[in-house]
């Protein structure tokens, strides 16, 4: 008995002993999780970031979010048909292959194939052709200024890699099986997978062999989903976690004023605004008969000046917003200081409404999520509390993202009269925002298919056209800004604010906070 | 006995199926599949294409019969999160929450048994008063109240448990248990807690009501006079009868403790079958949900039919008056 004893004890010490090692392991924990590993399959930041450690595209985007060099060390227009990119040399993938121009022509076929979410990466008529190892030539169909916006999170595949272990085509959504990759990943970034367990726990470790200069100094990452917001905040309180993402805004006092972490804030690219249904003859949830107030552009612009958004900024938001004139970040949009909001006035709305025709407001329905933005029942709250001020009596409706996006997408129609809604344009680019949010379409959705309130004006339409194509930079702006004057004006769609990233870090990690919210640890520092 | 065990197997039967249709017609309004699983740069044509594929356009009995059929083959499809066949993310969660259950079920019962008894026969004593008061808060806080408390406790103020997760885990065959390792046991020790809690004050109460009237009969009496040790009375003769409604409670309990352990795993990240049933509401992902209901009753089902079984076999008069009928 007392041998056993004894060599238990023998056992629990080892145990403990071998705690001590002196490696630098960075663990970091998110809200949600990282399902399949297949950086086509899912259009999502948080796991399209977490595998930007792991796989590189053709071009990368540095700490301010301009364009670099990635996979492709060069690049140049040779007409306006024609791009070539030249490839870096010397580049291996984490099971030692090379990478050439045969991996960048495959990954763009298994890029468009059936199950991929991320098809609008490149136009689907660009055709890709291989100079030689090292150089591909692009020819497009038309002039397509922001070609590679969208390409630091389209991944490089390898061809030999992927077509030994069935991963030739994305895996569909549909899938009745799991592809053996799911699970698996072979890029050329600085960290390699080294275990994954979906919604559980993804283990990374540096690949010794990266082309690029290291600027990290980890031994090992890991990654955990922690769903619970309190636990979370307790996670990295105790010491448990170096890093957590996001803060939940009640927590971030506790955090700020806790000795060994810190809270790191900055803006982030996603602008939140409200949709106003002027598609419809009638509004589905209003007591107006016969006719839609919110086809009178002077009624949009009562609820816009409605609206107090400094209240919101400081009362709903804490401070962690910034308010903003138009429906994109600033980051993006060199413009953007030339707009400013309409000013708060609630005598202004009055008197907008009853030039429209109703003096005494009237009533309507408000549907939004209370789980996908930040705060987002909270603003939603205010704002319905606000246009009660000029008469407009607001009943809201918060649901879960699930339930909100099938009523009041295209799902169900637009099954909505007001709502809100948050974007952050995928290829960091205005196009994208115009055309998703603000451009025309049809009962069904075809056209701007996130344009819930349905607003449509023509001139916007022909001006996105141009946008598309146009190459000369300071033309694009003006006519960028010309289609935010526009929605500005007529308040088609009202923007909020940007949000604020909020991110609980230890204070023996250095990292750099990007705007688009992906976590890139191979830019991170452990004391 | 046989026509017994087959009568309760048909009316299993009847529960499941019944379970099947409500969580079928329950699912057909839990939001936009789809749109869970898509990016926001899914063309409309890709995402009504995705709606056909999946199946989600069949009419209800249809899709209804399609899942019964494919249940009874423990086909549960795949799960539109996750990617990967229900039943397989099933059985890799169902360790983590039957260790968990079963050591917030063995806490319980090895802290409420005694409990109970020491409060059933020393009825006013300050410590039996100590006992009640704090089982009381055992029941009247929320579980999420009470995890939380404890990480802020014990993790974030004393550094002396971690404050989510399961540790590490060693594979035992298919079983991935973490009660073979150090930082495992220490993981499992909050969450069993915070589970066990309300199941202990249940049976401290429990037990103790039943001694307090066990302890009242005549055969009780008469054994004291016949000079038998406290002792022996009190486990020997008194314990052993107040177990039936005890056991039946503890059984009843523990199916309710693996299905719905759910805020106790979402607050310390237990990855077991209850955060993989929250994470399936959040996304809409029907067939997880629809297999884990079904789990759900058919785990009531069985655990009721052995505590049946049980009951029959340890307390003879129902035995005997059963084998009269």
């Amino acid at each position: 008995m007392k041998r056993r004893f004894v060599a238990l004890a023998a056992v629990l010490a080892l145990a403990l002993a071998a705690d001590a090692a002196a490696a630098k392991t960075f663990r970091y924990a998110f809200q949600g999780d990282l399902n399949a590993l297949d950086p086509y399959t899912l259009n999502e930041t948080f796991t399209l970031g977490a595998m930007g450690n792991v796989m590189e595209g053709l071009t990368k985007r540095d700490k301010d979010l301009k364009i670099i060099p990635g996979l492709a060390e060069k690049w140049e227009i040779v007409d306006s048909l024609k791009w070539r990119f030249y490839l870096r040399k010397g580049v291996k993938f984490h099971n030692g292959e090379d990478f050439t121009a045969d991996d960048v022509i495959f990954s763009l076929d298994r890029m468009r194939s059936p199950g991929s979410q991320i098809k609008t990466r490149a136009p689907a008529d660009m055709k890709a052709v291989k100079v030689d190892d090292h150089t591909v030539d692009f020819i497009l169909a038309s002039p397509n200024p922001i070609l590679n916006a969208e390409w630091d999170t389209w991944y490089i595949f390898s061809k030999k890699w992927s077509e030994a272990n069935g991963a030739v085509n994305a895996q569909p959504a549909t899938a009745t099986s799991l592809s053996p990759f799911a699970v698996k990943a072979n890029g050329t970034g600085p960290f390699m997978l080294v275990s994954h367990q979906p919604g559980v726990k993804t283990v990374f470790k540096p690949f010794p062999g990266w082309w690029g200069k290291v600027e990290h100094n980890l031994d090992e990452v890991i990654f955990q989903t922690i769903k619970s917001d309190a636990t979370r905040v307790a996670a990295l309180l105790s010491g448990d976690i170096d890093m957590m993402d996001p803060v939940p805004v009640q927590d971030v006092e506790r955090v700020k004023s806790s000795p060994n972490v810190r809270v790191l804030t900055g803006p982030e690219l996603r602008t939140i605004f409200l949709h106003m249904d002027s598609f419809r003859d009638e509004l589905l949830y209003s007591n107006v008969k016969g006719k839609n107030p919110f086809k009178d552009a002077r009624v949009r612009r009562a609820v816009y000046q409605a609206i107090d958004m400094d209240a919101i900024h400081a009362k709903v938001m804490r401070g962690m917003s910034s308010n903003s004139a138009i429906l994109i970040s600033p980051l993006l949009f060199a413009r953007a200081g030339e707009f400013k909001r309409w000013p708060y006035d609630v005598a202004a709305a009055k008197k907008l409404l009853t030039d429209a025709g109703y003096p005494n407001g009237f009533e309507v329905e408000m549907d939004c999520p209370n789980d996908r933005y930040v705060n987002d029942e909270a603003i939603c709250q205010a704002v319905a509390q606000m246009q009660a001020r000029v008469g407009i009596k607001v009943k809201l409706n918060a649901m879960p993202k699930s339930m909100y996006f099938e009523k009041a997408g295209p799902s169900q129609k637009y099954n909505s009269s007001f709502n809100l809604l948050g974007w952050t344009p995928g290829s960091f680019d205005s196009w994208n925002v115009i055309a998703n949010i603000i451009g025309c379409r049809d009962a069904d959705g075809k056209g701007g298919l996130f344009n819930y309130g349905g607003y449509c004006n023509r001139e916007i339409e022909a001006l996105n056209k141009k946008i598309l194509e146009e190459t000369d930079i300071a033309k694009r702006n003006a006519m960028i800004a010309e289609a935010y004057r526009i929605n500005h004006e007529e308040a088609g769609v009202i923007p909020l604010h940007q949000q604020a990233l909020v991110w609980g870090v230890s204070n023996k990690v250095d990292i750099v906070q990007r705007a688009d919210n992906q976590i890139l640890f191979y830019w991170a520092r452990m004391k | 006995m046989l026509a017994f065990a087959i009568r309760r197997l048909i009316e299993a039967l009847v529960v499941m199926l019944t379970v099947a249709l409500l969580a079928f017609l329950l699912f057909r309004s839990v939001g936009d599949t789809v749109n869970q699983m898509v990016g926001q740069d899914t063309s409309l044509e890709d995402r009504l294409k995705m709606s056909k594929d999946l199946g989600l356009d069949d009419p209800v009995l249809v899709q209804l019969a399609r899942f019964i059929v494919n249940a009874a083959r423990l086909d549960f499809g795949i799960s539109y999160q996750m990617k990967q066949p229900v039943i397989s993310i099933i059985a890799d969660r169902f360790p983590a929450t039957i260790e968990l259950a079963l050591a917030a079920a063995l806490l319980a019962a090895a802290l409420g048994i005694p409990m109970g008894v020491y409060t059933g026969i020393h009825r006013d004593s300050w410590l039996s008063k100590l006992f009640l008061a704090v089982s009381l808060v055992g029941v009247s806080l929320p579980t999420f109240l009470i995890g939380i408390l404890l990480i802020y406790v014990f993790s974030v103020w004393l550094h002396l448990l971690p404050s989510f997760g399961r540790g590490e885990v060693v594979s035992v065959g298919f079983w991935r248990t973490g009660l073979l390792t150090l930082s495992g046991l220490k993981a499992l020790v909050l969450p069993a807690i915070t589970l066990g809690l309300f199941q202990m004050t249940l049976v401290t109460r429990l037990v103790r009501a039943e001694m307090l009237e066990v302890l009242r009969t005549d055969y009780i009496k008469f054994a004291r006079a016949r000079g038998l040790s406290e002792r022996s009375i009190n486990f020997g003769h008194a314990l052993k009868n107040t177990l039936v409604p005890v056991i039946t409670v503890i059984g009843l309990q523990l199916g309710s403790i693996i299905a719905f352990a759910i805020i106790t795993e979402t607050v310390f990240q237990w990855p077991g079958m209850g955060l993989m049933f929250i994470q399936a509401v959040q996304h809409a992902d029907i067939p997880v949900m629809a297999a884990y209901l079904l789990l759900a009753a058919f785990l009531f089902v069985l655990i009721n039919l052995i505590v049946d079984l049980v009951y029959v076999r340890i307390d003879p008069r129902i035995r005997i008056s059963g084998r009269g009928a």
